[in-house]
């Protein structure tokens, strides 16, 4: 904690210092929030308490996930989230992380699929188990090379639709992923945007999600990140684990093959 | 099943894209019906934000590449015949207020305030006043703006129509059409042109 509490001031002593100098990128200013903060990453709390409620029997069936498939077979965590998304034929669908431990708890461990999914996203004082199961097994794949494998015709038909999102432009702002994702070297005021067409920029940004976002000091999943987009966009709410959301996370993600997967990361 | 192959490996050479098959892209119909059952409504964005014009249907169908000429000038004639200009026929207001509006970003987000005034936010993708050092990119610098085309007129009216309809001037333009969908008001509008046009405005120092 003192570690924490002494990076925090060191990023806001730099934050206040950057009013007067020339300003550094964002990115500088994360990188030496990291460094500042050593090994240590508070998203690791969020990993450990995904861990215990993986193991922990839960839900009216009184089970724990220890035998859900997340892609790799029964029970598998390590490496995992490197083959998400993927088409599952006990569900008959393509399922992002997200959508498989929803999946997971509607079968093993009996909750219905509305209590299952109903809170997504954690905020101030409130903790939940998806946020928390996300990090742990985000974080077992950690090191190890993103591998989505697009052979399935349902795999290729959620990539092709996620492109097809990625470049829809709509609502009163006319924006698409593609107004801030489409070009190279692009800055929302100080804050650097991927190029998310291009095979670099692609890797670099989904290999770092989820993250533990500093200034909201909560663990952001891949499903929070489309979320909020959208939302900057002026589209209505994407809904969590829709097909929209799962299509373009298959874009995303099969587009990220090849990068070493570096999260649960730290970011602004 | 094997002369489908090269007919395939065709297709694909000229759809321009190695490994996936552009056969496989869903229609713009399928794309509508998935975006309409994966977002609800939530304040003020209403499912109707989902419903395209055809000027957003024509960017969304080109996949950020440029238009082909005719269809850009085509597209261009049919913007810039809804730009409505000022009745009292004065373009200038005040830079201070534009200043303003430049810097909020507030406006049509469903976590905002629907009653709230709603900014512009020129400087999340343009260069401004010199003061301001937190700028994005994704637009040309506008920093003396007025100093370098010249005080006139034509700029003028340039300008206001340019914050009233980008895509009258670059068909598929990653700038919001302010004034065609109502984001910012005629007032708002006159404010900017003076931010960028005012010979004593910051941007012009």
């Amino acid at each position: 904690m003192r570690i924490a509490l002494a990076a925090a001031a060191v990023l806001a002593a730099s934050f206040a210092a950057s009013a007067q100098q020339p300003p550094r990128t964002a990115v500088e200013e994360i990188e030496r929030y990291r460094a500042a903060l050593g090994d240590g990453n508070p998203a690791e709390l969020w990993e450990a308490r995904g861990e215990a409620l993986w193991k922990e029997k839960r839900g009216p069936s009184g089970a724990s996930l220890e035998r859900c498939d997340l892609g790799l077979g029964a029970g598998v965590v390590k490496g995992a989230y490197t083959v998400l998304p993927k088409y599952f034929a006990d569900s008959d669908k393509v399922e992002d992380l997200e959508s498989r431990l929803v999946t997971c708890m509607v079968k093993l461990q009996g909750f219905s699929a509305n209590e299952a999914s109903k809170d997504p996203f954690g905020g101030p004082g409130k903790k939940v188990p998806m946020d928390a199961l996300v990090a742990y097994i985000t974080g077992q794949s950690r090191g190890m090379t993103m591998n989505v494998a697009l052979e399935h015709p349902k795999m290729r038909e959620a990539y092709e639709l996620g492109r097809s999102i990625f470049f829809f432009r709509s609502g009163p702002h006319d924006f698409g992923c593609v107004t801030c994702h489409g070009s190279d070297n692009q800055r929302i005021r100080l804050q650097d945007l991927p190029n998310l067409t291009k095979t670099a920029d692609a890797q670099r940004a989904y290999s770092t999600w989820p993250a533990y976002r500093v200034s909201q000091g909560e663990v952001r999943s891949f499903q929070w990140r489309l979320n909020d987009c959208f939302r900057q966009q002026r589209f209505p709410e994407l809904s969590f684990i829709s097909p929209a959301s799962i299509a373009l996370t298959t874009f995303l993600a099969r587009n990220a093959n090849g990068a070493t997967f570096d999260a649960p990361s730290i970011k602004r | 099943m094997k002369p489908l192959v090269p007919a395939i490996l065709l297709a694909g050479l000229a759809a321009g894209c190695a490994g996936i098959m552009k056969s496989d892209a869903p229609t713009p119909e399928q794309v509508a019906a998935v975006l309409k059952a994966s977002f609800k409504e939530n304040g003020q964005a209403k499912l109707d934000r989902l419903d395209q014009d055809e000027a957003q249907r024509l960017c969304t169908e080109y996949q950020g590449k440029p238009l082909p000429k005719d269809v850009a000038e085509r597209l261009e004639r049919a913007q810039l015949s809804t730009v409505r200009y000022p009745a009292d026929g004065k373009l200038l207001g005040d830079w201070k207020a534009g200043e303003r509006i430049a810097q909020s970003g507030v406006g049509k987000q469903y976590s905002d305030d629907p009653k709230a005034v709603a900014g512009g936010n020129c400087y999340a993708c343009h260069q401004l006043s010199k003061a301001e050092v937190s700028f994005g990119t994704i637009g040309p610098s506008l920093y003396r703006f007025g100093a370098q085309r010249g005080f006139t007129p034509e700029m003028q009216k340039y300008a206001y129509g340019k914050v009233f309809n980008a895509d009258a001037f670059a068909a598929c333009s990653s700038m919001p059409r302010f004034g065609h969908n109502g984001i910012l008001t005629e007032q708002q509008m006159k404010d900017v042109v003076a931010l960028l046009m005012d010979p004593e405005s910051p941007v012009n120092k």
